[in-house]
């Protein structure tokens, strides 16, 4: 009885120290931000218009392609990668899955005014534009053509590396998914990259790990609730999207999970039956003595 | 030249070169441990173990280490976490059981205070073990940085800027223990050499040296009744082994520390699996930066209270600054219960709970170290700042209360 009273005494303050450094401090050390909205409830988006594919491959061709490449329906980048963040600041994105991976209200709304809907205007106000203009003399109902025919184009299913790849990669490099190769390096070269954005954008590698699963939802989803002020754009994911994201950065950055979990059970069975003999061997030995 | 025989087996051919049988019956068969012990006294054995799995996992992970700013950091979270065949589980080990192994130190250590086990006699095991503390704080810190991440280097900056306080020679001090006037690679490079090299084998000297101040005094029991060994031990070999008051260490000993090693893993091993990011912090998956201060920096877990009571005093008293009055008290923290012994001032061997005034001294202490660690983690602002100041304050009064609190009771009970 006496050495239960003292275990519960010492699982009570071990608990309780627990409590204090871990949950509690983090409570205070890393405040509670609201949960991530998919819905994009605040952006000026489609307000319910239905768009149309056809139209919209039209206004397509004649507004975006000067710029944007969208390979999957044979329009190639006009420059390589070097070539065309020097030029813009940043590598602009090839629209073949834009349809699919963002938001379509996000999407018509970022058409509109991309630095308002990325929530990065603060980057923009001392005469600086962002790179690409706003079109917002546009009829709504053209943009959501064009937000309609990027939908049509864009493929059914993306494996979580390929999400990546169009929604980060841009910007983020994540040395850890191909080490030996470098293949995940940032496609905008480091010193364009750092004068458009203030900072080189860190590397992703180890975010999952560095980063909780909670917090890369919530942050992805609107950077500036955790990091006011951030360079880093809203980038309107769908939430299969960030999804995936999230689970390539968990392929890269904690490749052993699967792995740690299996073995945590067999690990922790042998375990127990060791307990298991060593109380019982005590007690046989102990009978002896008391 | 001893008289050396054909031996009829393989025992006898060792017994007759190491003279086993007798090493066996001093160190095992015949070292005599009270039977009146509850799972407490298992720590030491606990501690032991741990410290093995400290040892073995960081010989692998030795294997692919790489000490070098620009290496280290993939070399860890790369290399062993993502390649060498279960490195995650080599580095979880040794991350959990560097913090865990501090948690049953202070278990062990707040075991010895309260069962009154570091005095008349028991000084050197209780100073043996104080050294061992320090030792293990130091390795505790010089590992940390190993990985080369922001709370690595950040920690590195903070603490090794404090030696900057020391008058006189602060400043070349700083220099001396970085290698470097700033945290860079020759600093790594040396607390790798503490970490894999001086540290663990000075550790197992004093561990060494920590068995052997046992020899004397014996370990102390739960009623800190003082045992005729020689007579005890004489029942016990005759077989009286109920009526006696002391039991062998092996096997009887060992197979209860075993029972709580047994229970004791399945925890240990339960965090390494799904609860380690308490011991390895999160903030330290992001490389070290040089050029971006972490939100919060705080050290370990283990060191919060320490570092709460330099950042305590928190405005200028008594016409010193506030930084160089929390370096004072920091410097006294690092050292305070190594004097324990010497300013406890009642001649008895008694368990808390015999002595009365002692007792709740025992547990305002437990509280305010408490409260002491989890204050350290919070930003001082506000608040924090003044409960981390009565804090640090009370934590100084207990210490120089306890020669008045210990004499009090062994007045009233009449022993003075």
């Amino acid at each position: 009885m006496r050495e239960l009273k003292i275990l519960a005494i010492v699982v009570f303050f071990t608990g309780l120290l627990y409590w204090g450094v871990e949950p509690f401090a983090h409570t205070k050390l890393h405040p509670h931000v609201p949960a991530p909205d998919y819905t994009f409830k605040d952006v000026d988006g489609l307000n319910g218009l239905i768009g149309d594919a056809t139209k919209g491959a039209e206004s397509v061709a004649s507004n975006c392609t000067a710029c944007h490449s969208i390979t999957a329906v044979g329009f190639p980048p006009v420059m390589d990668d070097v070539t065309s963040a020097a030029s813009y600041g940043v590598v602009p994105p090839d629209l073949s899955t834009s349809g699919k991976i963002y938001n379509a209200d996000y999407l018509a709304a970022f058409i509109k005014d991309p630095a308002k809907a990325a929530k990065t205007a603060h980057k923009f106000e001392d005469g600086a534009a962002h790179p690409m203009p706003a079109y917002n003399w546009m009829e709504p109902q053209e943009i959501a053509n064009i937000v309609a025919y990027l939908q049509s184009i864009a493929p059914k299913e993306m494996t979580n590396k390929e999400v990546y790849v169009d929604a980060c990669q841009r910007c983020h490099s994540i040395k850890y998914g191909d080490f030996y190769g470098g293949s995940m390096a940032a496609q905008t070269p480091d010193e364009n990259i750092k004068s458009y954005m203030g900072v080189i954008p860190p590397d992703l590698s180890q975010m999952i790990r560095s980063r909780s699963e909670g917090f890369l939802h919530e942050f992805i989803n609107d950077p500036q609730k955790h990091l006011h002020g951030t360079a880093m754009p809203r980038v309107g994911l769908t939430e299969e999207s960030e999804d995936q994201v999230v689970n390539y950065l968990t392929e890269v950055g904690d490749s052993k999970k699967a792995e740690r979990e299996a073995l945590a059970g067999p690990f922790l069975g042998y375990l127990v039956i060791f307990a298991i003999f060593a109380l019982l061997w005590k007690m046989k030995i102990w009978r002896q003595v008391h | 030249m001893a008289k050396i025989t054909k031996a009829n087996s393989v025992g006898e051919w060792f017994d007759q070169r190491l003279n086993t049988t007798a090493l066996n019956k001093v160190m095992m068969t015949e070292y005599w441990i009270p039977k009146d012990i509850n799972f407490l006294w298992a720590m030491g054995v606990v501690l032991a173990v741990t410290f093995k799995l400290l040892i073995i996992s960081g010989i692998f992970l030795l294997m692919y280490y790489k000490p070098d700013v620009n290496l280290a950091f993939d070399s860890v979270n790369y290399t062993i976490m993502q390649e060498v065949a279960y490195g995650w589980l080599f580095r979880h080990m040794h991350g959990v059981a560097a913090s865990v192994i501090f948690l049953i130190i202070y278990i062990h250590m707040f075991t010895g205070i309260y069962y009154g086990s570091y005095k008349k006699g028991r000084e050197m095991i209780w100073i043996s073990g104080m050294l061992l503390f320090m030792t293990f704080s130091a390795a505790g810190f010089s590992g940390y940085m190993l990985p080369w991440g922001q709370m690595s280097y950040w920690a590195a900056m903070v603490i090794t800027n404090l030696f900057g306080g020391i008058p006189l020679i602060g400043d070349a001090l700083v220099v001396w223990i970085r290698g470097d006037f700033n945290v860079a690679d020759a600093t790594l490079t040396r607390f790798f050499m503490l970490h894999v090299f001086l540290l663990p084998v000075t550790i197992m000297a004093i561990i060494g040296v920590h068995f052997y101040t046992l020899r004397i005094p014996h370990v102390n029991n739960q009623s800190s009744e003082d045992i005729d060994y020689d007579a005890e031990a004489e029942k016990y070999l005759a077989g009286n082994k109920k009526e006696s008051k002391v039991i062998p260490f092996w096997p009887v000993f060992l197979s209860k520390d075993f029972a709580v090693l047994g229970i004791f893993l399945i925890f240990y091993f339960y965090l390494v699996f799904f609860n380690y990011n308490f011991a390895m912090d999160p903030v330290n998956f992001d490389p070290a930066n040089s050029m971006k201060t972490p939100a919060h920096i705080y050290p370990e877990w283990y060191f919060l209270w320490s570092y709460e009571t330099l950042r305590g005093p928190f405005f200028d008293m008594f016409g010193l600054k506030a930084g160089d009055i929390g370096l004072m008290i920091f410097g006294f923290a690092q050292a305070a219960f190594l004097i324990i012994p010497f300013i406890d001032r009642d001649p008895d061997i008694l368990p808390a709970h015999k002595r009365p005034r002692f007792f709740i001294w025992f547990w305002i202490m437990i509280i305010d170290l408490l409260v002491l660690t989890v204050y350290g983690k919070l930003p001082p602002t506000g608040a924090n700042a003044w409960v981390g100041f009565y804090a640090t304050a009370v934590f100084l009064l207990l210490f120089a209360s306890m020669p008045f609190v210990t004499k009090a009771d062994a007045k009233a009970r009449g022993a003075l």
